[in-house]
């Protein structure tokens, strides 16, 4: 029998965006990411996304073995289009949100953290 | 159902007519993230929660995919809007079928 290489498997960042977008172009604008500079811990990273005209946010640690974070779709009655949570980061990386606005285009932010301990160890 | 699953959520008791307030929600849960091994280096299956969803009158307010990268306990804090005096009902779905459910009354000031 021969083994399906890993690969088959693991959705890399860039897949998981192209996913999201349909592979449509993705520009700066109407979108912020909150992370810290520095997390000490990376079981426990708090972030925040806004944007005051996204559907939806799509968040992903590009440099988690799984990099899909989260996605949020906001309803007809949230009240802003943001949200927070805590994330689990395996190490320093770049943890990019992207949003898919009202008007059908993309647009991205993306936020360095620097980790101490990382947050998917076994 | 995953042992030791318990809901919080935090909402003002009341509201003006088409305030926006802010909710807050944290759910215990390991959030097992099907990355790790145990001692004898066996992957400990992923076991997590996978979906968040917040209505309020039947109406939606957000819905949540959560991914392994959540951290254990998952947080989730966002904002909605109050037309009316109701109910939030809030609902949380695990890998494993289950669903665990709380709602929160608001009035109107």
């Amino acid at each position: 029998v021969v083994g399906l290489p890993l690969r088959a498997f693991a959705v890399t960042g860039d897949e998981a965006i192209a996913a999201f977008t349909g592979g449509a172009e993705v520009s700066e604008g109407d979108i912020k990411l909150t992370a810290p500079e520095i997390a000490e811990n990376g079981n426990t990273v708090p972030i925040e996304v806004s944007s005051d005209s996204a559907a939806e946010i799509m968040v992903l640690a590009m440099g988690n073995p799984e990099p899909a974070v989260a996605t949020f779709k906001f309803g007809p009655l949230a009240a802003s289009r943001s949200a927070s949570t805590r994330i689990r980061l395996a190490g320093t990386q770049d943890v990019v949100a992207i949003a898919k606005l009202e008007d059908g285009s993309f647009v991205k932010a993306s936020s360095t953290v620097k980790v101490t301990i990382g947050g998917c160890g076994g | 159902m995953a042992e030791g699953v318990k809901p919080r959520v935090k909402v003002p008791k009341s509201a003006a007519a088409g305030e926006a307030i802010v909710i807050k929600t944290l759910i215990s849960h390991k959030m097992e993230s099907g990355q790790r091994k145990d001692d004898e280096g066996n992957v400990i299956p992923r076991s997590i929660i996978n979906r968040f969803t917040c209505d309020f009158n039947g109406e939606n307010i957000i819905d949540i995919t959560l991914e392994p990268a959540i951290s254990t306990n998952p947080y989730l804090e966002f904002e909605a809007t109050v037309p009316e005096e109701g109910e939030f009902k809030f609902t949380w779905y695990d890998d494993d079928g289950s669903v665990y459910e709380d709602s929160k009354k608001i009035s109107i000031e």
